[in-house]
């Protein structure tokens, strides 16, 4: 027994020396203490992995500002919206990370708790809303003005139906839209509100039924939610959720459809006509630039159609209507110069009414006291008073199949 | 009878190996065979797929579980001893220690009940309900009550929520033999969903469908931590907690009266009831037993790590428990190590994950062929092959 015993603790002992002679200095460094880009670790946590479309979005984002700023890129992929979280980015911080990210919008509360712990590390987060009224210094929310691109999708959306009433499929009154929705809070609700408006723009007659999963990535209920919509006589349907469920169901029944995060041609080649995306390369590079500099990185970025933060992609010129993309050239170069804005208060009614007031619940708290009032100059101010959306009005022409989210 | 010579024995023959002739090294010696058999069939399958090299996914494997790698970045800039560091500053030494707890708690919840041959395939369902009375009472009374009348509160109602889905099924089958199997199966579905529902009515922020982390501002109903060291003094609560529950539970089965009595049910309910135990009771109390312990599972999740309550709070570990409660043969002390096994094998195919990017599920068929090989392996330690021509002993 002693001379197991011995063994053991010579081997600890020995192994102990190799360790202490092994490895230089885990790099540490704060928002105010520049790292070099060879010390630099940025580990990055994501819900899912390549399989989602929203995942993957991030993790192409982040592999390609890791390569181009030279830096260590460290994944942990399938991370769920539990404690889990917390127990990623910890360990991530301890791998000597300077710089942590994290994908989703539940992650947030669990990358706050780490956050306390690791003043040193930074922590970024995107599509939360709490770094604007916490205290933490090392915190940091991030989104994008998708709504623009959002809108954009639409007025493609919109030129399709034309396109098929004037062929005469249908009449311009049953111009039925259908959107998969994954949740009921704001997030979704800007996102499918932009996207009506955009194809209210060109098509002044369209309506939109919105089918809602409870789920960002559920394959098979995203496929009956579209089947459902199609049955119900949606002519056309876009979503807001992650898997290939919506576009799937749209080629097996030819409807057209109008995608999220990214092309899904591969899946519905015959009926995919565009897609929006945030592209998050350029976060990456500013919040890594910053840990490289050693500059504060901004507490809420939103990162718009100007700066290349939100993209839409290839037109599907085989299913789009005649003419796509020169419109769509002139609405986005429209959205750059101010003289469109998404929300225009003149171009929707609620609940017959026109909006001349809202107070969102831009603070959040747990009561959602409404604190900030967002309409002003004709037009509502999304993204402006934080990054993550509060459009959460639902708006004449908009009809909610389930609201069980 | 009379023409041996003629009659021809087949290849091989299956015969049950007795406790008598087969000693204890001999078992342990299939078992290390089978794992290293495992491993050299992982790393054939790794390098053909991955091309990796298998000696480095197995370093990750114990890198994930044991942090080798970041104890020897701290020590390289600290002048205290490598061991003081492995435990003092080693997160994934603890959080293995802590996750390997709660899934001992819960196989020594369950292993009463199989003790019994009482299938409770439902320990997942009731560390749900046990964890969702604890969140109720973190978020309805976090800041009405004081800690000292909170914490015992928490504690009772997740209790009785666990136990009541234990003896659900349990009074359905002494009353009137209901299949149990099933209905604890089904009754995981329904605190599944009745989870789901609650996570819908408090989310946080609402419409989000999750609750996110309950009174992160007051941290009112956290457990306490033990201690000064910012890492061991999380885990170590529920460490302590699980260790007393493993003695309790090992005393139980082995000196007590309802220990026996549970374990003569479960050979034989004819006997048991020949020798005048009342075999409903025992059903009944053993799963109240089984469920309360649950009950605790769910409350060190809730309270002591996760802080909030999700449909995936219990991770199928009531299922993973299952194995870890069979491997052992039912022996508490034993579960010590499966349990260790099996989240070291989750914990490494995690690392393995995100040190080569691969996807999750290559990890997972790792995962699966060493468990495969360590169940196979007790058919060659409970049965012996014979081959023709060699005489049975």
């Amino acid at each position: 027994m002693k001379k197991i015993l011995a063994i053991v603790l010579s081997l600890v002992l020995v192994l102990g020396l190799f360790a202490a002679c092994g490895t230089k200095t885990p790099s540490e460094g704060d928002g105010n203490t520049p790292v070099p880009a060879e010390k630099l670790k940025v580990g990055f946590i994501f819900l899912h992995d390549e399989n989602s479309t929203y995942d993957k979005n991030f993790i192409e984002g982040a592999k390609a500002a890791c390569e181009t700023l030279g830096v260590e890129y460290i994944q942990k992929t399938n991370i769920p919206e539990t404690n889990e979280c917390y127990e990623a980015a910890v360990d991530l911080a301890d791998m000597g990370c300077s710089l942590v990210f994290a994908d989703s919008f539940s992650h947030e509360s669990y990358l706050m708790q780490a956050a306390k712990e690791y003043p040193d590390v930074q922590f970024c987060h995107a599509t939360g809303t709490q770094s604007h009224t916490s205290d933490l210094t090392n915190f940091h929310n991030a989104f994008a003005a998708i709504y623009e691109g959002r809108y954009l999708a639409g007025v493609a959306a919109g030129l399709k139906l034309n396109e098929m009433i004037e062929a005469g499929e249908f009449t311009a009154d049953e111009a039925k839209m259908g959107y998969v929705g994954a949740y009921t809070y704001a997030e979704v609700v800007s996102g499918f509100t932009s996207f009506y408006l955009g194809a209210k723009s060109v098509c002044p007659t369209v309506t939109m039924d919105v089918q809602f999963t409870g789920s960002w990535y559920d394959e098979t209920q995203e496929k009956e939610a579209a089947t459902k919509l199609i049955n119900g006589g949606c002519k056309l349907i876009s979503q807001h959720a992650d898997s290939m469920g919506a576009p799937t169901a749209c080629e097996n029944a030819g409807v057209p459809n109008v995608s999220y995060n990214g092309s899904t041609k591969s899946v519905a080649p015959n009926t995919f006509i565009v897609s929006s995306r945030i592209n998050w390369e350029p976060y990456f590079e500013h919040i890594i630039y910053c840990v490289l500099e050693g500059k504060e990185i901004d507490n809420d970025f939103v990162g718009t159609i100007g700066t290349g933060s939100v993209e839409l992609t290839e037109v599907n010129e085989d299913v789009a209507a005649a003419g796509t993309v020169a419109k769509l050239e002139e609405v986005k170069a429209a959205l750059e110069a101010g003289e469109i804005h998404v929300f225009d208060t003149a171009t929707f009614t609620v609940d017959g009414k026109v909006l001349d007031s809202y107070m969102a619940d831009v603070d959040t708290d747990e009561a959602y006291t409404p604190d900030t009032e967002v309409v002003s100059d004709g037009y509502f101010h999304e993204s402006e008073f934080r990054s993550a959306p509060y459009f959460a009005i639902k708006i004449d022409g908009i009809n909610y199949l389930n609201e069980a989210f | 009878m009379s023409n041996n010579a003629k009659t021809r024995e087949p290849l091989f023959h299956v015969v049950k190996r007795t406790k008598t002739n087969f000693p204890f090294w001999k078992s342990a010696l299939i078992r290390v065979l089978a794992i290293v058999l495992g491993l050299i069939v992982c790393g054939i399958i790794t390098f053909i797929f991955t091309k990796l090299n298998p000696i480095d996914v197995y370093k990750a494997m114990l890198n994930g579980a044991f942090g080798f790698d970041k104890v020897k970045n701290f020590a390289a800039t600290s002048d205290k001893s490598y061991l003081t560091i492995f435990i003092t500053k080693n997160r994934n030494l603890w959080s293995f220690l802590q996750n390997s707890a709660i899934l001992l708690c819960i196989s020594l919840a369950v292993t009463p009940a199989f003790k019994m041959k009482f299938w409770n395939i439902g320990a997942e369902g009731q560390v749900l309900v046990g964890g969702l009375a604890t969140a109720s009472c973190m978020i309805l009374y976090g800041d009405k009550l004081p800690p000292i009348a909170l914490f015992p509160l928490m504690i009772v109602c997740s209790l009785a929520a666990s136990a009541i889905w234990g003896v659900i099924p349990a009074i359905f089958k002494a009353f009137w033999n209901t299949n149990e199997t099933l209905f604890t199966l089904m009754l995981n579905y329904v605190a599944l969903q009745l989870v789901s529902y609650f996570c819908y009515i408090w989310s946080n922020p609402k419409g989000s469908g999750k609750i996110g982390v309950i009174n992160q501002a007051t941290e009112a109903g956290y457990l306490p931590t033990l201690g000064d060291n910012p890492i061991i003094s999380k885990y170590l609560f529920n460490i302590l907690v699980v260790i007393g529950i493993t003695i309790f539970m090992y005393v139980y089965l082995k000196s007590s009266k309802h220990g026996y009595e549970l374990s003569v049910v479960g050979e034989s309910e004819n006997t048991a009831k020949y020798i005048g135990v009342n075999v409903k009771k025992v059903i009944i109390r053993t799963m109240i037993l089984s469920g309360a312990i649950c009950g605790i599972a769910g409350f060190l999740l809730v309270s002591g790590t996760d802080h909030t309550v999700a449909t995936d709070t219990a991770a199928g570990r009531g299922f993973t428990a299952i194995m870890v409660s069979w491997l052992a043969k039912f022996n508490p002390f034993a579960m010590i190590l499966t349990s260790f096994l099996l989240v070291f094998l989750e914990k490494g195919a995690g690392e393995i994950s995100t040190q080569f990017g691969l996807n999750k599920a290559f990890s997972e068929i790792i995962t699966g062929i060493i468990l495969f090989f360590i169940i196979g392996s007790e058919f060659f330690i409970n049965y012996k092959i014979m081959f023709r021509g060699k005489e049975e002993k």
